[in-house]
């Protein structure tokens, strides 16, 4: 039955997703944080999706292929009183853009809902051709 | 006798395959619909459901200018050439007729998925699988009923 497929289809998009809101959840956790004693702050990292084909040439799935981490330079914020400043007075903070991360997570949660979306109708469909003669 | 009743029904079958094949390309392109370089797929419904009917004089799909044989001859350009049997007239849910949809809005990523439309697809075909069920179950029960003659 080929609309079974569906499920691993929209299944495995919606574990990719839930895997990207996940990475935005540790950049946005990590936003403010400053770096420790050896000077290296956190980076942001972003999910790379790839297409992996599912049983017959027309089922495309999702998958995570790479977690990346960001090469932005890292913030440099003038706080001379804080305890990590450097010599100068500056204090290294994460490369994660808020803002980016913000829209990164509503397209991932919109994406995820989607998919769920998708999986209940094809399991409607479903059901109803199961109920076929009745 | 008994090709003659179910007949209507056979015509209703290909389409309700048909109709999943669609509803399963489309969920494949609404979950690639961030992957980068991912080209979006869709089923040309009437050609595919032209070529699923092939020879078969029940179908209701005699649209007058398209070609005779529709898209049944799978590449057989001669009388004597043998068809193949897995691409047979009647075969379903082979892929042959799935397109590459066009761009609406082209995105840096060579991503071609627009969701708008892609969702909009989805219901339809969702709504006409339902209709094509219905059709099957209206048919079973006449065909029932007369049988039984109650």
């Amino acid at each position: 039955m080929s609309m079974f497929s569906i499920f691993n289809v929209s299944g495995s998009a919606i574990s990719a997703q839930s895997q990207r809101l996940n990475v935005v959840a540790s950049n946005l956790a990590n936003a403010d944080a400053v770096a420790g004693p050896d000077g290296q702050g956190y980076k942001g990292r972003q999910v790379v999706f790839e297409t992996v084909p599912m049983g017959s040439d027309a089922s495309a799935g999702v998958r995570v292929s790479s977690v990346n981490e960001s090469n932005d330079p890292l913030r440099k914020v003038h706080n001379p009183s804080h305890p990590s400043a450097d010599a100068d007075g500056y204090v290294t903070q994460s490369n994660v853009n808020p803002i980016e991360e913000m829209v990164n997570m509503i397209s991932a949660s919109r994406s995820y809902q989607n998919n769920v979306e998708v999986m209940n109708t094809a399991k409607t469909l479903l059901l109803k051709t199961l109920q076929m003669g009745q | 006798m008994i090709t003659n009743m179910t007949s209507g029904l056979d015509f209703q079958a290909k389409a309700l395959v048909l109709r999943a094949e669609r509803q399963r390309v489309i969920a494949s392109n609404i979950a690639n619909a961030d992957t980068p370089g991912y080209v979006a797929r869709d089923l040309n419904f009437k050609d595919a459901m032209l070529q699923a009917t092939g020879a078969d004089s029940s179908s209701g799909l005699r649209t007058g200018s398209s070609n005779p044989q529709g898209g049944a001859t799978n590449g057989m350009t001669h009388p004597a050439h043998i068809a193949l049997s897995g691409a047979a007239g009647g075969s379903l849910g082979g892929s042959s007729h799935l397109a590459y949809t066009a761009q609406s809005q082209p995105s840096l990523d060579g991503n071609s998925v627009d969701l708008d439309r892609e969702r909009a697809n989805f219901t339809d075909n969702a709504v006409r699988y339902e209709a094509t069920l219905r059709f099957i179950n209206g048919q079973s029960k006449t065909l029932l009923s007369a049988i039984q003659g109650q």
